[in-house]
C-alpha cells in the first residue's frame, strides 16, 4: 500500500515499544490526516467546522488509550479511520453546535482553512476544568507548560510514579469528559 | 489546550501500557470461573453419574460440543468486536457452524426418537431450572467479562456487549450441563438456548451503557 501505512505502522510499533520520538512523530502526522478526515466528515453532513479540533483531539486520545486494540499484523490506517469515524459520529450525535452551512460554502472554504486548533482553546480549557484538582494540575503541567514528568514531580513534591499515574488517569478522565460533554453554548 | 500540547501529554504517558483486550478478557474468565464453579459444585451440584455418562452417552457429550463451540465462537466474536473497524467476520461463521451442529443433532434426535416421546424429550423435567440456573452461573463471568471489555474500543457497544453476554452465557451453560440430566438435543435447542439468550440480552443492555469509549 502507500507509504503512510508502512511508516505509521512502524512508528506505532516503535512507540508501543517505548520510542517516544517515533510516537510523537506518528501523532503529529496522524493529526494532519485526522484534521482533513474530520473536516470532510463534517462537511458531508453539513456541519460547521468549529468542532473539528475537538474531534481530532478526542480521536488522538482514543488512539493513544486504545492503542492495544490495534494488532501489528493488521493495517493501521483502517484502524485509525475507524476510531475517527466513531468519534465523528459521537460528535454529530451529541449535536455539536449544528451550524448548518450549505455544503457548497463549506467546500469552498475548505482548502483555504487554516488549522483551527487555536479557535477552540476555550473549549479545551473547559474540558480540562472537568478533571479533579490534582489530575488537572498534572495534565496541565505536562501538556500546556511542557514540563517533564520529573519537573512536575518536583513541582508538586510527589514521586514520578505518582505523576505517571495521575497523568494516565487524567487522560482517561479527559477522554470521558469529551465523551459526555454537551455543548450548551 | 492546543493539539500539540495534548500530543506532548500523550507522549509523556507512553510508558503506561494499556492492557490488551485479549489479556483482560482472559484474566476475567480466569478470575470468575472459580466463583461460578464453586457455585456449581457447592450450590447446584454436578450430577452424580457425571463420569459414567461422559463416557457412555453421546447426547450428554453433545451438550458440551454445543456449549463449548458457542463459548469459543463467542470469545472470538467478543475479541474481534472490541477492535475498531473489525467485523465479526469468521467468528460469526464459527457461531453459525455451532448452530448448524445443533440443528443436525436435533434432526438426528427426531429421527432416532419415536414421535410419541418428542414432547417428553423437549420439555424434560427441569426446564425452568435450566432457564434460571444458566444465567445464575453466568452472572459472575458476565460482570467480569464486560468489565474487561472496557479495555476495548467497539464500533458498536451494544453488539460487543451481546458477544460478551453470549460468552458468559456459554460459560454458564457449560457448567450447568454438568448438573443437568436432560441430555436431549431437543431440550438443548430450546431451554439452553433461552438461558444463553437471556445472558446475551443482558450483555447487550449493559454493554450499550458500559462499553462506550
Amino acid at each position: 500500500m502507500d507509504d503512510s501505512e508502512r511508516i505509521w505502522s512502524s512508528q506505532m510499533i516503535a512507540g508501543m515499544a517505548g520510542d517516544a520520538v517515533a510516537y510523537r512523530t506518528l501523532l503529529n502526522s496522524l493529526t494532519i490526516f485526522l484534521r482533513s478526515e474530520v473536516r470532510r466528515g463534517f462537511a458531508r453532513y453539513g456541519y460547521g467546522q468549529s468542532d473539528v479540533e475537538d474531534v481530532v483531539q478526542e480521536t488522538l486520545l482514543a488512539i493513544h488509550l486504545k492503542r492495544e486494540t490495534w494488532r501489528t499484523s493488521e493495517p493501521i490506517r483502517p484502524w485509525v479511520r475507524a476510531i475517527a469515524r466513531n468519534k465523528l459520529i459521537d460528535s454529530l450525535r451529541r449535536g455539536g453546535r449544528r451550524i448548518n452551512v450549505p455544503i457548497d460554502d463549506v467546500i469552498d472554504v475548505l482548502p483555504a482553512a487554516e488549522p483551527t486548533e487555536h479557535l477552540n482553546e476555550r473549549d479545551a480549557e473547559q474540558i480540562l476544568a472537568k478533571l479533579n484538582g490534582r489530575q488537572r494540575d498534572i495534565v496541565q503541567s505536562i501538556s500546556i507548560n511542557g514540563d517533564s514528568i520529573r519537573q512536575t514531580a518536583a513541582k508538586y513534591s510527589i514521586s514520578e510514579g505518582a505523576v505517571r499515574v495521575a497523568l494516565h488517569r487524567g487522560l482517561a478522565a479527559l477522554a470521558k469528559a469529551y465523551r459526555t460533554q454537551d455543548h450548551e453554548d | 489546550m492546543k493539539t500539540d500540547d495534548l500530543i506532548t501529554a500523550l507522549t509523556a504517558d507512553l510508558p503506561v501500557k494499556p492492557v490488551p483486550p485479549a489479556h483482560a478478557v482472559a484474566r476475567a474468565i480466569a478470575m470468575s470461573l472459580p466463583v461460578a464453579t464453586a457455585l456449581l459444585v457447592y450450590g447446584i451440584h454436578v450430577r452424580p453419574d457425571f463420569w459414567t455418562v461422559l463416557t457412555t452417552s453421546l447426547r450428554f457429550d453433545f451438550k458440551f460440543v454445543f456449549t463449548l463451540g458457542t463459548l469459543v465462537s463467542a470469545l472470538w466474536l467478543a475479541l474481534r468486536l472490541s477492535r475498531p473497524g473489525t467485523s465479526s467476520g469468521p467468528a460469526k461463521i464459527a457461531l453459525g457452524v455451532t448452530a448448524g451442529a445443533l440443528l443436525i443433532a436435533v434432526a438426528a434426535e427426531l429421527a432416532a426418537l419415536p414421535q410419541a416421546t418428542w414432547g417428553a424429550a423437549l420439555i424434560g423435567d427441569r426446564a425452568i431450572a435450566c432457564m434460571l440456573l444458566i444465567p445464575t452461573l453466568a452472572a459472575a463471568p458476565l460482570a467480569a467479562i464486560l468489565y474487561a471489555m472496557r479495555s476495548g474500543a467497539p464500533d458498536d457497544p451494544r453488539v460487543a456487549g451481546a458477544a460478551g453476554g453470549l460468552l458468559a452465557g456459554a460459560i454458564g451453560a457449560t457448567l450447568y450441563a454438568t448438573h443437568c440430566t436432560n441430555d436431549s438435543p431437543l431440550f438443548l435447542a430450546v431451554w439452553y438456548v433461552i438461558g444463553i439468550s437471556a445472558v446475551t440480552l443482558a450483555g447487550s443492555l449493559i454493554g450499550s451503557k458500559v462499553l462506550k469509549w
